[in-house]
């Protein structure tokens, strides 16, 4: 450990690493902030995918959820800004939070009231449509959960489900509100500071049931989802991510598709003794829901400790997907995506639920790009993956098995105590971190904001302290090849291959948005806000906001007929930690190792928080 | 060589009673330990620059100020309390960067080891009970190594290259 850290510290190598630096920057000034779009084909025939069947094909003009609809598809059927007149575009108002940290939220839209949750202290207004103030709501988070949350204190959004307003806290309180007035209905406390839980994930809303999950990966917490009563706030019932099957609700109707995933206990016999009790598997990401299955999907987070030495074994039931009856909570199936995580790929990662055809037939899937650099198209109603290639640079593996189901390691990229691995692609944010991708059921394509990141990796001791970090790693980010840090990628889930992809000079760390008017909306970290041709990737128009964009798009219709488009500025989370949180990239282990990749990222924005309203 | 089970021996190193502190308190409310018997010696933790009409209050002596093999110790101990998590090896993360020149609750030994043992109200978690004050005040000779405050470097840091770096203070907003 001492000498790596004197590796760090002696001046010949901070020589080189400056003159890494400047080399990395030179690469990135050759690169425009963004590039022209790579069309392989501009008019390439439909891949015949589509949205579920059960989905409501009649677009009502609202933005309910941060994912729009149960499957996942952030698709608008809103076709008043098209392609034609997106040029067109106006700032209608803005609305400033006043706070600092990552604005990650996707603002949601009922009944001609927009309501937005910030992050901490996760205060929730309910604006006009005029930009005016019609309440607000401060929760009273405990000051000192913002010491807890691994990544910048985000929020990543609310529900609207029955007149009725449902979101979580830094510091662990499930919420509802009356959405009409802002009235606390109920509050629970469902996690621990203590123990290191924070929450910073948008729940989402299945039979009378408000379904949360916790963070906390880098902290040694045991991940779990937990179902609310959404009349009372009562809990109804927890799934551990680890642990033995009676506490991850896994019993008699169990069928996980592949062997490996099949077996007694093993979200406690895949670890060292007792370890699964600090072991992660966090559930800090988003949820799908299929209603004609009614099977709820999502994915845990990844072990801990980062360092791999710690915990000898498969350490399930981390980076898997599971598929659970949302009445009781009961796991129907559940694939590890990668046994033994050695690189931070946390597993919880949008599903986006599609039905589209493999080998001529058509099959009911939900197609999950992971932070591993592949998207996977898996039958939602058996778990077998049927599909997953890759969308960035990947060289710690090589492929999946789709017979067995399992990952090909590289096993030279294998970092472990006082053991440091170079280049790694794709980073610990993974391929595409949180930031959910949409689907548009006119071109069949699956639009992905997403990173070009590689890493330098570097395990030594964790130690558990109940509340502090947990982690055992040094990392330094860098960017992929190519020099570019992000990446916006329109990906045909039917032929798993890219369609157009656009160079970003930053991760693309914001969500977007497809509509019926044949375009797709993003923003940058370096603080534009942009509309592109969904068939083509090319930029019809662009605005500039006052900080960096990691918030989520959303766009909807007033009674008028009149359609918005509503985005949150105000750089952080873990790539604009930087700026958010202050840091000192001098260290490139700063905020677990983005820092390194972000140094210039503070002479292209400021933080601040603030919702921008666009129409025509 | 080492191996994940072999914690305990590992640990030998530090004195019995703060291992088993540690492992033992583990899982124990930080308010509580705050409010134990016997706390630690209040340090000073005035944040304002200027009192009502006083001297400034005579603050407690570091113990091992420019003490090369204090600051060693303190490398390791930094390591080993999870100081790291938050603070990264001084840039910051889920903690403020500590290799600027920007001191929330103030740079001088007395207020680091205040911030260490007692805390502080936006997320620095209190280590009274878990740190023993011997093993808290070498962690401060290291922590103002790190910032280019004492004498003394770390072995293998013959100047300080981040620290020259450091006259463009990136922290802006809060003044100490």
């Amino acid at each position: 450990m001492d000498s790596y850290r004197d590796f760090f510290l002696y001046p010949g190598w901070l020589l080189v690493g400056f003159l890494t630096v400047s080399c990395s920057q030179d690469s990135t000034q050759s690169n425009p902030a963004s590039s022209p779009p790579e069309v392989a084909q501009a008019n390439y025939p439909h891949n015949n995918s589509t949205s579920p069947a059960w989905l409501e094909a009649n677009e009502d003009g609202q933005w309910a959820m941060p994912a729009k609809n149960y499957a996942s598809t952030r698709y608008s059927g809103l076709e008043q800004i098209n392609r034609d007149n997106v040029k067109n575009l106006k700032l209608a108002w803005t609305f400033s939070t006043g706070l600092t940290p990552g604005h990650e939220a996707a603002p949601v839209f009922v009944n001609d009231t927009l309501y937005v949750v910030t992050p901490y202290p996760n205060t929730v207004y309910a604006l006009s449509l005029d930009g005016s103030k019609k309440w607000e709501y401060k929760p009273g988070t405990h000051q000192e959960s913002q010491g807890m949350a691994c990544c910048d204190v985000v929020n990543r959004g609310l529900v609207h489900a029955d007149g009725k307003l449902f979101f979580n806290t830094l510091d662990n309180h499930a919420i509802a509100l009356e959405a009409a007035t802002g009235k606390e209905l109920w509050k629970t406390k469902v996690g621990d500071l203590k123990r290191g839980e924070t929450m910073t994930m948008a729940p989402l809303v299945v039979k009378g049931k408000m379904l949360v999950g916790n963070s906390g990966g880098e902290m040694g917490v045991r991940g779990w989802l937990k179902a609310l009563d959404t009349e009372t706030g009562e809990l109804l019932w927890t799934a551990y991510s680890t642990g033995p099957d009676k506490e991850v609700l896994i019993g008699e109707d169990f069928r996980p598709f592949y062997p490996q995933d099949q077996g007694k206990d093993l979200g406690a016999n895949s670890w060292p003794p007792e370890m699964w009790k600090i072991g992660g598997g966090t559930v800090w990401g988003w949820l799908s829901y299929d209603p004609e299955l009614d099977l709820v999907y999502y994915g845990t987070g990844n072990p801990g400790p980062w360092n791999p030495d710690f915990r000898p074994g498969d350490n399930k039931w981390t980076l898997t997907v599971f598929a659970r009856r949302p009445d009781d909570g009961s796991a129907i199936w559940a694939y590890q995506v990668e046994p033994h995580d050695l690189y931070d790929y946390d597993g919880v990662n949008e599903s986006l639920l599609l039905d589209l055809p493999v080998n001529g037939e058509q099959r009911k899937v939900l197609v999950r790009p992971e932070r591993n650099g592949h998207v996977y198209v898996m039958d939602r109603a058996s778990g077998e993956v049927l599909s997953a290639n890759t969308y960035v640079p990947v060289n710690v593996t090589e492929g999946v098995d789709l017979k067995t189901g399992q990952m090909r390691k590289v096993k030279d990229k294998q970092p472990g105590t006082n053991r440091t691995v170079h280049n790694i692609c794709p980073a610990a944010p993974g391929g595409k971190d949180w930031q959910p991708s949409a689907y548009s059921p006119r071109t069949g394509l699956i639009y992905m904001p997403h990173n070009n990141l590689c890493m330098d990796m570097h395990g030594m001791q964790a130690n558990y302290i109940a509340g502090t970090p947990y982690v055992g790693s040094d990392v330094k980010m860098f960017a992929g090849p190519g020099g570019h840090r992000g990446v916006y990628t329109a990906w045909d889930p039917v032929a798993g291959r890219k369609v157009w992809s656009i160079k970003e000079d930053f991760p693309v760390w914001s969500g977007t948005v497809a509509t019926a008017g044949d375009i797709v909306f993003y923003g940058t970290m370096d603080r534009w806000f942009k509309a592109l041709d969904a068939k083509t990737g090319k930029l019809l128009w662009k605005y500039r906001v006052g900080s960096g964009i990691v918030g989520q798009p959303v766009t909807f219709q007033d009674k008028d007929g009149k359609q918005y488009v509503a985005i949150f500025s105000g750089v952080g989370g873990w790539s604009g930690a930087i700026v958010s949180g202050g840091l000192d990239a001098r260290d490139g282990t700063a905020a677990l190792g983005f820092a390194n990749a972000m140094k210039d990222l503070p002479q292209h924005t400021d933080k601040g928080g603030q919702l921008y309203v666009f129409s025509l | 060589m080492f191996s994940p089970f072999s914690k305990s021996a590992a640990a030998l190193s530090l004195p019995v009673a703060a291992l088993s502190l540690l492992l033992l308190s583990g899982c124990e409310d930080q308010a509580a330990l705050r409010n134990a018997e016997n706390p630690p010696s209040p340090p000073v933790n005035r944040v304002a620059e200027f009192g009502p009409g006083t001297e400034d209050a005579v603050l407690k002596p570091h113990p091992y100020m420019d003490n090369r093999h204090a600051i060693n110790e303190g490398k390791r101990l930094y390591g080993w309390f999870n100081c790291a998590g938050c603070h990264a090896n001084g840039g910051g993360g889920m903690g403020p960067p500590l290799i600027d020149k920007h001191w929330i609750y103030g740079s001088e030994p007395a207020q680091i080891f205040a911030s260490i043992m007692e805390g502080r109200p936006n997320g620095m978690p209190a280590f009274h009970g878990k740190i023993p004050e011997q093993e808290a005040w070498k962690i401060v000779a290291y922590v103002r190594s790190l910032g280019g405050l004492d004498k003394d470097l770390p072995a293998g840091a013959s100047s300080r290259p981040l620290q020259d770096e450091a006259e463009s203070d990136l922290r802006e907003g809060e003044t100490p």
